[in-house]
């Protein structure tokens, strides 16, 4: 089959779909994040911490729906360290974040030898069970149904109710808050924790689309996921829309290297990534970026 | 006593060595307009946000309508005076630019049903207060888009839709025309006809003498005096404010003028919100000071920088000595000889991380430099840090102190020295007292006065009409990025030149 | 008789160090950051401690073992050593970056291309070592700088944040050593041909008999000079300073004729370079080739290394004996424990040193500038 009558498919369509999961809840829960002024290069560990996570949920209660909350609580709990790093003790943003993401995965890595014995992934956990891949099966799982309606959440909160106003009033000038009784370091918080509950579940759809965990199984996707928030200019569906094109683009390199095409392997692997590149380029500078984005908040100010 | 609105009691603070605030005492009544009144660095600022509950007061009592207030952190505090009725204006706004009017006014007590915001009910409360106090915004406008003046109307409702009933503006008329003085002089009557009480914290005496009934006079952190409007005069209250007459005096040798040293010939520059300065010419000659009088906000910042090489020309000609610079950069313009005392000292001055020391060798790593950049002469900064710092009595004065840890008239001092040494030809000065204690500015004033007798062309920027006129030779004025006209203050009688660049500042000629 | 050397040259550093730290006793910048140092070091025992407990074994067992396998014998230590040397190149090139006000977390595909690059050049190109061996440090050099180059002129060009940038050319050099391997390596094998003879950096062991069967080779003295040349270049020449200034203060550095988008470009390109030799005392002193895999991660864990150094070149290099203890002792306790414990301490590190630095600075009433 030549590729444009694959992308054509309906499998292509489903696998879309469930490629696109993590990368759109990734983009999503940073946009909370940063929207509110905290930068959060953590993404990736979050995927990563809830993708272990989800896989010893499922695999110690033998249950798919205690994987998910697994990884939904992993994102949480990161992210109150992260808040509390960065907001309490008021450590660098970005250096915080890459370290969150070291820490995820060795942590990661010294219990999936503990646990699984092994150095490179856990074995298959049944409690996800099987599918088909179909159009019409994945459209049903609840994971894909979560995301759709996270999403819709997700501009609600930020735009029409009471925390997504003051999430963008403190992003941007953080005094203007205070000045009226709004803490902005309770708002970070808040959008700390969302971002965390919400990427820590793109990461426990990881684990259980692949039914195992794998070492470092996120390959870079909460990076191309910032790299999509920022494309969307920190707005939340412009963002998952970005986040929604490179789960694309994953599926056709996916496609590509499960098929066999004329195109070289290494070029099919690099894809993803340079499209990120490109897609940084294109959006330029990050003048549409929250005001106080990275910029530290203390009362007396 | 129990009448009155506001009551403040024996309020001190102090930030480390320096009191900002010993022992102050006032009290305000309904429907009193109350001013506070004092010099840059008396303590105002400082009462104002012991008053608000921005920040702790190290001792004393503030009393709204006869209930101490009181909260364990910032936030309570503030969130306890709005509850009490009262209200701050700030002088730079705290509104958000990407949220519209009606959501900056309802931060923070957002009505909300069902979850969702629900504005409606907001939005028509603003146009009634709107039309109430003359207060004209649209309520769903985005801040971005607001002109200064309807921002501040912004930041009143904001106070006024809380249900403020003490009303505190802290500078309020600095950025303003004075039409736009004209306009909020008129709400803020219509606010004390309905039983409101309004502080109004500032600096300019006709103002209080035009607009209020009771005046309080501090100096260096307390309070000199309290006065019935009525019952005092400007020269009383400068005195007060001034102490032991401290009208700006440098003592300049006018010797003979130079050749045109740095020419301006029809600048423009274009920004995003539109022409910023529009087709400026003029010339500085050696040895001369020309200041740039007008209103912030018409331009004169972006003159400075487009002339310092930092924001591009849209059209025009700049020239040192008869060179053609206009395209020069930055740096090539400070090698050959213009200087740039930069508006922001924070931002654009100094890295607030550096020392001192290395500080002084921003823009001068070549006078340093040995061995083909492989070195720098370490020994010979030492020595020009220490000979700056002696110069201007920099304290504390110790070269390997970072910068951050010096006051904000040292850090100028600092910045002045540096773009004094190596005997600039033409010298650009935005604010370069803004900020700054009086003995710290009357030594910057005496360099600047110095380098020029030495024969250096001074562009002097300033909000300080009494600076312009102690220093200047001529002085003309910036308006919506033009210039509208040029005085003399040699030719003038003391005190006119005032009145004179207000009327020009305002549009008349 | 190698030993008194050693103590020669050590004593006066040492001296050195303390007369600072006494001067400073009242507050300063080299106290502030040994009380990070210290403190860190401990946090990670703590969390350490807590893990090995986890897995139901001894923490001082564990630690006696490590420390046994490390210093105290001459061959852990040579190792220790060994290890340390990529380490503390990989911490000297982030610290470029850093000082200047950006971060390269692309290191490990900066040094995946300058060791593969070495590995050629030392395979191919024939002459007298002293021409050879420079020329393949220099074409490291090089190789490195190129992706860094890059992500530096996409962020001075179009402000593309070089934290993602530099993330994703790890990723691309990974995908196209995939490509390009297969054409180099030897048959069957992911390593490319031997290095000639001349291109080898010498095994210390060829001067301290007793460090014989160690891998300890002369990529131990590019490492130190590298740290010299680096501390010099910061705060010794015209260059560094203006690197130091656009990462303190970029807008007073543009306003006084710096040009800034150089300065970054410069940054990441010396911060490439460095990360290019990250390689050498593997690549030419001891397995002679290049290797798929055989970094293991050094250009993250350079990161640690950097932030626990507090970004200073002789910092760096402690740190690096420090993590390079940690990495060798991890294999030693593997018996006891999971290896991969190492991975978490070494983040463990930079979590506690990242969040004890502001809280220094308010101990130390840091009013001298770091």
């Amino acid at each position: 089959m030549r590729l444009p009558e694959l992308v054509a498919a309906a499998p292509f369509v489903a696998a879309s779909l469930r490629f696109s999961v993590p990368y759109v809840l990734a983009a999503l829960g940073g946009t909370f994040s940063e929207r509110a002024g905290v930068v959060n290069l953590a993404l990736e560990g979050l995927l990563l911490g809830g993708a272990f996570a989800a896989t010893l949920g499922a695999w110690f209660a033998d249950r798919a729906w205690a994987g998910v909350l697994a990884g939904g609580l992993s994102g949480m709990l990161l992210m109150a360290l992260y808040a509390l790093f960065v907001l309490r003790l008021g450590a660098d943003q970005i250096v915080t974040g890459v370290a969150l993401n070291l820490f995820v995965d060795g942590l990661s890595r010294f219990f999936l030898k503990s646990v699984f014995d092994s150095s490179a992934n856990s074995p298959r956990i049944d409690a996800w069970g099987t599918t088909t891949g179909s159009l019409a099966d994945t459209v049903k799982e609840p994971l894909v149904l979560g995301t759709i309606v996270l999403v819709a959440l997700g501009v609600v909160v930020m735009n029409r109710m009471r925390f997504g106003l003051r999430i963008r009033a403190v992003g941007d000038v953080p005094a203007a808050a205070a000045s009226l009784g709004v803490s902005p370091l309770r708002v970070r918080a808040g959008a700390l924790l969302v971002c965390g509950v919400v990427v820590g579940l793109g990461g426990a759809w990881l684990a259980a689309d692949q039914r195992q965990f794998v070492a470092g199984m996120s390959r870079g996707r909460g990076y191309i996921a910032l790299a999509a928030m920022i494309f969307g200019g920190w707005r939340p569906l412009w963002g998952v829309a970005a986040a929604l094109f490179f789960g694309v683009a994953a599926t056709v390199q996916n496609t590509m290297q499960a098929h066999g095409t004329v195109v070289p392997d290494w070029a099919v692997q690099m894809m993803p990534y340079v499209l990120t590149l490109i897609a940084l380029l294109v959006a330029g500078r990050r003048n549409r970026a929250p005001t106080a984005l990275g910029r530290p908040w203390s009362s007396g100010q | 006593m129990s009448a009155d609105a506001l009551d403040v009691r024996a309020v001190s603070k102090r930030y480390g060595d320096c009191i900002a605030n010993r022992d102050v005492s006032f009290s305000a009544a309904r429907g009193e307009l109350h001013a506070i009144v004092g010099e840059n660095g008396a303590g105002k600022s400082t009462l104002m946000h012991l008053l608000y509950g921005t920040e702790p007061a190290d001792s004393g009592e503030v009393r709204l309508f006869g209930t101490l207030r009181r909260g364990r952190s910032a936030t309570e505090q503030v969130a306890a005076s709005i509850a009490a009725g009262l209200g701050m204006v700030h002088q730079h706004f705290m509104l958000v630019p990407s949220l519209t009017v009606v959501e900056n006014v309802v931060l923070g007590r957002e009505p909300v049903t069902a979850g969702l915001l629900s504005l409606d009910t907001a939005i028509a409360d603003l146009q009634k207060l709107g039309a109430r106090y003359g207060l004209d915004v649209d309520p769903l406008a985005e801040v971005s888009t607001l002109s200064v003046g309807e921002a501040q109307r912004v930041e009143i409702l904001k106070v006024l839709w809380r249900g403020a009933e003490i009303l505190i503006l802290d500078e309020p008329t600095q950025i303003l025309t004075p039409t736009e003085v004209e306009a909020l002089f008129a709400i803020l009557r219509e606010l004390a006809a309905a039983g409101k009480t309004v502080i109004l914290v500032t600096h300019k005496l006709d103002e209080v003498m035009a607009l209020c009934q009771k005046v309080t006079v501090m100096r260096a952190g307390e309070v000199v005096a309290t006065h019935l409007v009525a019952e005092t005069t400007p020269k009383q209250l400068a005195a007060e404010m001034v102490g032991e007459g401290n009208v700006v005096e440098v003592t300049r040798t006018h010797g003979e003028l130079g050749e045109p040293r740095l020419e301006l010939d029809k600048i423009v520059v274009r920004r995003q919100a539109g022409i910023a300065v529009d087709g400026v010419s003029l010339t500085v000659r050696a040895g001369e000071i020309v200041g740039v009088a007008g209103v912030q906000g018409n331009g004169q910042t972006e003159l400075v920088l487009a002339v310092a090489g930092l924001l591009d020309l849209s059209s025009g000609k700049i020239r040192l000595s008869q060179r053609d610079i206009s395209r020069a950069s930055s740096g090539k313009r400070r090698a050959l000889g213009l200087h740039h005392v930069a508006e922001d000292r924070h931002q654009r001055g100094l890295v607030l991380d550096f020392t001192v020391e290395e500080n002084l060798m921003l823009g001068r790593t070549a006078t340093y430099s040995r061995w083909l950049g492989l070195d720098l002469d370490r020994v010979r900064l030492r020595i020009d840090c220490e000979e700056v710092i002696r110069h201007f009595d920099v304290r504390p004065p110790r070269p390997e102190l970072s910068a951050r840890s010096l006051s904000g008239g040292n850090q100028q001092k600092v910045l002045v020295g540096r773009e004094l040494l190596d005997s600039p030809q033409a010298l650009l000065c935005a604010q370069p007292t803004r900020g700054v204690d009086l003995g710290a500015a009357a030594r910057i004033r005496a360099a600047i006065a110095a380098a020029a007798d030495a024969g250096c062309a001074v562009l002097l920027v300033s909000t300080e009409l009494e600076e312009l006129e102690a220093l200047c030779d001529r002085v003309v004025v910036m308006r919506r990025g033009r210039l509208v006209g040029e005085l003399t203050p040699k030719t003038l009688q003391p005190g006119t030149l005032r009145q004179r660049l207000g009327a020009l500042m305002a549009g008349a000629s | 008789m190698k030993l008194v050397a050693v103590v020669v040259v050590a004593a006066p550093l040492l001296f050195a160090f303390g007369r600072r730290l006494y001067r400073e006793r009242r507050g300063g910048p080299l106290l502030a950051q040994v009380w990070v140092a210290l403190s860190a070091t401990l946090l990670s025992l703590l969390v350490g401690s807590m893990l090995i407990l986890a897995v139901g074994s001894s923490p001082l067992e564990v630690y006696r073992l490590l420390l046994a396998g490390t210093w105290g014998n001459l061959h852990g230590i040579s190792q220790v050593f060994f290890k340390a040397t990529p380490l503390a190149l990989a911490g000297l090139s982030f610290t470029i970056a850093f000082r200047a006000g950006l971060f390269n977390i692309g290191i490990e595909g900066q040094l995946t291309l300058g060791a593969f690059a070495m590995a050629l050049t030392g395979a191919y190109v024939r002459g007298p070592s002293w021409l050879v061996v420079p020329l393949c440090l220099v074409a490291g050099a090089v190789a490195g700088a190129v992706p860094a180059a890059l992500a530096g002129l996409f962020k001075a060009t179009r402000g593309a944040h070089e934290v993602i940038t530099t993330m994703m050319l790890n990723f691309v050099v990974r995908a196209a050593m995939v490509g390009v391997g297969p054409l180099v390596f030897v048959r069957e094998s992911t390593h490319t041909v031997p290095i000639l003879a001349a291109a080898e950096l010498p095994r210390l062991s060829l001067y301290f008999p007793s460090l014989h069967g160690s891998a300890l080779n002369a990529g131990l003295l590019i490492a130190v000079v590298a740290a010299l040349l680096v501390g010099w270049l910061l705060w010794r020449t015209p260059l560094g300073f203006s690197l130091r200034a656009v990462g303190l203060g970029a807008d007073a550095a543009e306003a006084s004729g710096v040009r800034t988008g150089r300065a970054i470009i410069t940054a990441m390109a010396l911060s490439g370079a460095m990360a290019g030799l990250v390689g050498a005392s593997f690549v030419l002193g001891y397995k002679r080739y290049y290797e798929d895999g055989f970094s293991g991660g050094v250009g993250f864990m350079g990161i640690a290394v950097a932030v626990l150094g507090g970004a200073r070149p002789v910092g760096v290099l402690v740190a690096a004996l420090a993590l390079g203890t940690l990495s060798e002792g991890g294999l030693c306790i593997n018996s006891v424990v999971p290896k991969e414990i190492v991975d978490v301490l070494q983040a463990t590190v930079i979590f506690a040193a990242v969040a004890m630095t502001p809280l220094s600075r308010r101990l130390f009433r840091l009013a001298e500038a770091t």
